[in-house]
């Protein structure tokens, strides 16, 4: 943007008033831009875990979650997706510094513990799905998968995002565009786990109190 | 044939004279204006101009045109509606088929909120935000144009349920169960659930584009209490959107899944439960009514302020009201189903946030009183409208004080009284405050200004149409009229549904005449042409400028160092306290680049929004990937801005030589 730009010659902050400073830089506009859809990002969650908490109970005569919860592998899953985020934040510094081989190793972690939480998702939902725990059983259900299942389909777009900028990166370095990116994707990766921790207590502590 | 999913030819109504006689009429008027543009060659102007455009004014004229169309087929809806009950009482069934006007009082909701009220108010702050925050464009431009032709998306495959298959019957808002597929196995929830997704990820981009332009761009020395009221309550409402929007996603993507999928979220067995498909929808729904009056209160408030030649009274008490409002708004909803069953003390806390909700709009409409109050109030056509609204939307602000009252609202619950209440706050609230802005903006958007006798003709049509079509339902409403009749046996009802149906003749007349205004303001361009870029003596940044501003507005950021720094200045200079102008230095100019990769989204949006309602699973595949395809390669360009020579920009200043140096 041609007045970020400009302004990028004034240093953000040195001035009295920050309101003198005129527009902000392309950099914090980016990232704020893409913290206010995060927000819009966590209020669509609080609408399906909202629908989760009205319908936890109506189990209509099938399964329930304390009879469908394994405690081990949401332990498990919750271990890999905390522990990729540390990956993420180092890779973030690794971008701070510029270096080429920090960051693709950052990525790398990032991507397998992703991947690995994934997979422990899924064969939890094939699990349920054996023991005819299908989202077409009950509401209860219906809510689950759909609750779990968009932070599953969150998770599967990041690993997505983070391949294509891997890509970007080798092919443009670390210009501003490609920086600013792979900025707004650690801040996605990092809301994500805001999303389980909750989903971790809801769903699944919450799930099996008697 | 499972090639083209549900579709056949069966779903085109070749049985109902009227449906086929509209699409005929709309087949012409889109063929026949196709041709027009190609053969006069103006195809490639308008992909380069407009269609690819990332600019924030041209945005905000499509949106503009896009709702004006929209209200002319959302009002023929209506106008049949008030037909058909004026004519269908006692033994008589008018014109319209059940099956018809049911899907006429769905599609007419849907398309007034979504597609006209809406893209009216965000083409306004499209159009206004960024010239009163004295910058060169919104946070991220080519979403803009995303957000813009992702609605349009919306909007064409609700017009397509006219000739393919049917639009929802279900009422705007599309309550389960009757919205389940066991009871409407057809198509038209799902026109209205895949166009209203579409056009709402649409409408959400822009909520975050304008919450990000308002709090991160503004011009050199304007801070929070220097911005213009109409900034303001864009603010509000747009972080209404971020805050409502998603809820509104969350909720169609459930009742999809129990569509498609067959989950239990809001059936009848397996325990799913429609209240909370109710619950859900006001949630995002009473915010929506915030979302698109807000904006217009910002519109009433420049327009007393700029034609009383004095500063809005109570700046701070009106930037507290509307930040005030912007929260309580998330209290009240459950106002809207009082009927529920929720306990006594539920209903009567909500009773309770509803007529607080009401403090804040009161001290709005008091600041307005007192800032026309000792001013030297110029009645032009935005002045007009704004005390139209005045007068009429304390009525309907009084009713809904009424209805907040859950022992009244009983008794009235789903009647038209409601529905007089409602349009009666919509009506002077939105759309009368859109028409000001229309006209308070015209003059800066093309340069000239639009014909005062047509506008103020147009003004008292829709102000006495208004109130000749709704008061007799407040009437009705309250001898137990319930909404949505095709027929009824009560003939006591038809004098009032009689007088209703002349007062939406009379609207008719004021929506031609704001067409004829439109067409005279056009050819007598000249004659009304404004050279001076503010033709009303405007106190805000955007009348800083030329008439129609340049792609980067501003040759120089104007520094603003007050509230209504345009008029300070002006009076400055007016009493030789300062020169008018200052030598400038320009400098180049970025802007952000064309793109056609709104458009491109958009045209997969469409086909992939068409094959999902048709079962047509090869074809919503393509759609998507389409869409990513587009995104993908968005995300891989190497330039997005084209750099404007100091030289030109110079020249375009010294030509026009209005822009004031700040």
């Amino acid at each position: 943007m041609n007045v970020a730009v400009e302004m990028d010659a004034v240093r953000h902050g040195e001035l009295l008033d920050i309101s003198e400073a005129g527009p902000a830089p392309k950099r914090i506009i980016a990232g704020f831009g893409f913290w206010i859809f995060l927000l819009s990002d966590i209020v669509m969650f609080s609408a399906l875990f909202a629908s989760y908490a009205v319908l936890a109970k109506a189990s209509a005569g099938g399964l329930t979650g304390a009879q469908l919860f394994d405690q081990r592998n949401v332990a498990m899953e919750t271990a890999l997706l905390l522990l990729s985020s540390y990956s993420c934040g180092m890779m973030s510094l690794a971008i701070n510094s510029q270096r080429y081989l920090a960051t693709f190793l950052g990525a790398v972690v990032t991507f397998l513990l992703g991947a690995a939480f994934l997979k422990l998702e899924l064969r939890e939902f094939q699990g349920m799905i054996a023991l005819g725990a299908t989202p077409e059983r009950s509401a209860f259900l219906s809510a689950f998968f759909t609750l779990v299942g968009s932070h599953g389909l969150h998770v599967t777009v990041g690993l997505a995002w983070l391949v294509l900028m891997m890509v970007q990166l080798s092919l443009r370095g670390f210009q501003d565009a490609v920086v600013r990116r792979l900025h707004c994707f650690s801040l996605f990766w990092h809301a994500l786990d805001i999303i389980w921790v909750l989903i971790f207590t809801v769903v699944y502590l919450m799930g099996v109190l008697p | 044939m499972t090639l083209l999913g549900k579709l056949d030819w069966s779903a085109v109504p070749l049985d109902q004279p009227i449906i086929m006689g509209t699409v005929g009429g709309m087949v012409v008027a889109i063929v026949s204006v196709l041709s027009w543009v190609t053969l006069k060659g103006y195809v490639p102007y308008l992909w380069r101009e407009w269609i690819t455009s990332v600019d924030h004014k041209r945005i905000g004229v499509m949106y503009i045109i896009l709702a004006l169309v929209m209200l002319l087929r959302g009002f023929a809806d209506g106008i049949m509606m008030r037909t058909q009950q004026a004519v269908a009482a006692g033994g008589a069934q008018g014109f319209l088929p059940p099956e018809h006007f049911d899907q006429i009082f769905s599609a007419h909701g849907t398309i007034m909120i979504f597609f006209v009220a809406m893209p009216l108010v965000i083409g306004l702050m499209n159009f206004a935000v960024p010239l009163q925050l004295g910058v060169r464009d919104v946070a991220f431009p080519t979403m803009n144009s995303i957000s813009f032709w992702l609605t349009a998306s919306g909007v064409l495959l609700t017009n397509v349920s006219l000739a393919i298959g049917e639009f929802a019957k279900t009422g705007w808002f599309a309550y389960p169960p009757l919205s389940e597929l066991q009871f409407s196995p057809g198509v038209g929830v799902d026109y209205y659930l895949w166009s209203l997704q579409i056009s709402g990820i649409g409408t959400l981009l822009s909520g975050v584009n304008f919450v990000t332009t308002i709090l991160k761009m503004r011009a050199p020395g304007m801070s929070y209490m220097r911005m213009p009221v109409f900034c303001w309550t864009a603010l509000a409402s747009n972080l209404l959107i971020v805050a409502a929007f998603p809820v509104l996603t969350a909720l169609f993507a459930m009742l999809l899944l129990d569509r498609y999928l067959g989950f239990h979220f809001f059936t009848v067995d397996a325990g799913g439960n429609a209240m909370m498909y109710v619950n859900l929808f006001w949630v995002w729904g009473h915010p929506e009514v915030y979302i698109l009056v807000l904006p217009a209160f910002g519109i009433f408030s420049e327009v007393t302020a700029t034609f009383s030649g004095k500063s809005l009274f109570g700046y701070r008490s009106m930037i507290l009201a509307t930040m005030t409002i912007c929260v309580l708004s998330y209290t009240v909803w459950l106002h809207h189903f009082f009927t529920m069953g929720a306990s006594a003390s539920v209903n009567a806390f909500f009773g309770i946030t509803s007529m607080i909700i009401g403090v804040p709009t009161g001290v709005k409409v008091f600041n307005w009183l007192f800032t026309m109050y000792g001013g030297r109030v110029r009645f032009t056509v935005p002045v007009l409208w704004t005390i139209g609204f005045m007068v009429s939307f304390v009525f309907g602000g009084l009713t809904g004080v009424l209805l907040a009252l859950p022992a009244v609202d009983w008794q009235v619950h789903n009647s038209v009284f409601l529905v007089a209440h409602f349009h009666h706050v919509i009506i002077p609230g939105v759309l009368f405050g859109c028409m000001a802005g229309y006209n308070y903006w015209f003059p800066k958007a093309f340069g000239f200004k639009l014909d005062e006798r047509w506008g103020k003709a147009a003004f008292w049509c829709w102000f006495i149409g208004f109130h000749l079509a709704f008061m007799p339902l407040y009437v009705t409403g309250l001898m137990g009229m319930p909404r949505r009749l095709q027929h009824y046996d009560v003939l006591s009802w038809q004098p009032w549904l009689l007088v209703a149906e002349s007062g939406a003749l009379v609207i008719l007349l004021g929506i031609i005449f704001q067409i004829v205004q439109l067409v005279v303001s056009v050819r007598h361009r000249e004659e009304l042409r404004d050279a001076t870029g503010d033709p009303w003596n405007g106190r805000t940044l955007e009348w800083a400028t030329a008439s129609p501003p340049p792609a980067w507005n501003f040759a120089v950021l104007p520094h603003v160092d007050g509230l209504d720094a345009f008029w300070t200045k002006k009076q400055r200079v007016l009493a030789n306290q300062e020169p008018a102008a200052r030598p400038r230095a320009y400098q180049s100019i970025e802007v952000p680049k064309n793109s056609p990769v709104g458009f491109v989204t958009a045209f997969f949006a469409v086909v992939g929004g068409f094959a999902l309602i048709w079962h047509i699973w090869w074809m919503a595949g393509f759609g998507v990937l389409g869409a990513a395809v587009t995104l993908l390669a968005f995300m891989f360009r190497t330039k997005d801005e084209v750099e404007i020579p100091a030289d030109k920009v110079g020249l375009f200043d010294r030509a026009h030589s209005v822009e004031v140096s700040l």
